[in-house]
């Protein structure tokens, strides 16, 4: 897998590199038994302290969904909760379409993002204030 | 911070320690009272507006330029001109000091007869991954390849301190970019404890996660990262005197406009005054606010770089 790290995006780079991982190993992109990248290969691609990817890698292992085995390197050892990869893409799928859609009436994304962000509070009960 | 010019033997925990350290130039003091002291590990953006004292400071860390006052230790030892010393620490000046008609090749060739410790092979080898070429004189390289060859040399001696004047002041973002992802792996592998000045701080955010701010020729600030981000918040709220904020909290910027009164607060626990809308706050804004501050006041009005230049 690789990683992307936004600036300016308010996330910690630890945060969004826990977060892609998750999700890389919600879509199957890494399985059960997948290594991580090394440190080493995680810095030298975003340019970030070694330090903010063991916190990552520390955060994983924590949840549950890693394991670090000394000096082999970290491997996945679960699956987030949720559905599997196939609903997941199938999901990602329909999604794709809808964004097409959006882009042809004419939305640009950051009124995607508001829209879906704004759905996403409505929908929720439980955690609107 | 000691005022004392001396130092106990420092234990070896520490990369850098300086103690009542000084620099004066005729009657100019280019660096006063700076006393820090950086654990091994680290990667420190050195950062303040130019003329703080940053190449000052770095210089008397790579024992190129004697203190006036206090001293400094890097890994407990005492900076100085000798072999012993030199093979522990990797210094590179601000121009890049390279030979123009020389190849990435020749330069390596030439720092395996100078150094005791010297991996020119680990170096070429790095230098052609990042598609660097070594075989052509470094004049017709790139800024951003330079400054790579640059880096490949002070890395091949294996230092466990690297001192770094501006390393990417003159790069464009993306040279920039490539250049700290270099430094990052280095550190991931080797573990070599960093010191790279900037006047920005933005780029450095990432890859550094240590900092020492020097303003006015003086230490502003001299902490962990994260340290700073956890004990820094922005308060708003509704307009009040300064003097009654900063008696009420550790301020160290207040800004006022009609209504309001902004203040960046240095804080260990909950802010609580309801009436204050608490935020967090990014590096940038702490740098900046502590950078308007004059030698021991809180900064007000504005948040500016102009005054302590």
């Amino acid at each position: 897998m690789s990683f992307q790290l936004v600036p300016d995006s308010g996330v910690p780079a630890y945060l969004q590199l826990v977060q892609q991982v998750r999700q890389a190993i919600r879509m199957g992109v890494l399985q059960v038994g997948d290594k991580l990248p090394t440190v080493k290969e995680v810095v030298t691609e975003v340019a970030v302290n070694p330090n903010t990817v063991l916190k990552a890698y520390r955060e994983l292992e924590h949840e549950g969904l890693v394991e670090g085995r000394q000096g082999v390197g970290t491997f996945v050892s679960r699956r987030p909760s949720g559905p599997p990869p196939s609903t997941q893409a199938r999901l990602a799928r329909s999604l794709e379409r809808w964004v097409e859609t959006a882009r042809r009436e004419g939305l640009d994304d950051e009124s995607i993002e508001a829209l879906l962000r704004a759905i996403l509070r409505a929908a929720t009960p439980a955690r609107s204030a | 911070m000691t005022r004392l010019g001396s130092l106990a033997p420092s234990p070896p925990s520490s990369a850098v320690e300086t103690a009542g350290l000084g620099k004066r130039f005729g009657k100019l003091w280019a660096l006063q009272d700076c006393s820090v002291r950086v654990p091994r590990g680290r990667v420190v953006a050195l950062v303040g507006p130019n003329g703080a004292g940053k190449t000052t400071l770095l210089r008397m860390l790579a024992g190129l330029s004697r203190p006036t006052t206090g001293e400094a230790r890097i890994l407990g030892r005492r900076p100085e001109q000798s072999e012993e010393f030199l093979s522990t620490i990797g210094y590179l000046a601000q121009d890049v000091p390279l030979y123009r008609r020389m190849t990435a090749r020749q330069h390596v060739e030439v720092g395996a007869g100078l150094n005791r410790r010297w991996e020119g092979e680990a170096a070429i080898a790095r230098l052609e991954a990042l598609r660097v070429p070594t075989d052509r004189p470094v004049s017709t390289l790139s800024g951003g390849q330079r400054a790579q060859v640059a880096l490949g040399l002070a890395l091949a001696k294996r230092p466990a301190v690297l001192l770094l004047d501006e390393p990417v002041a003159a790069l464009d973002p993306l040279a920039r970019r490539e250049f700290l992802a270099a430094l990052a792996g280095a550190v991931a592998e080797d573990e070599v404890s960093v010191v790279l000045s900037s006047h920005l701080v933005h780029d450095l955010e990432r890859v550094c996660d240590f900092v020492i701010l020097l303003s006015a020729s003086r230490v502003q600030l001299c902490a962990d990262i994260e340290e700073i981000l956890d004990t820094h918040r922005f308060l708003v709220g509704p307009r009040r005197p300064a003097a009654e904020i900063e008696r009420a909290m550790d301020a160290v910027s207040v800004t006022q406009t009609a209504r309001q009164s902004r203040v960046l607060v240095r804080t260990d626990g909950p802010i609580a005054d309801p009436s204050w809308q608490v935020s967090e706050v990014g590096l940038e804004d702490v740098i900046l606010a502590y950078m308007g501050r004059d030698a021991d006041g809180v900064e007000q009005q504005t948040v500016g770089l102009g005054a302590t230049a």
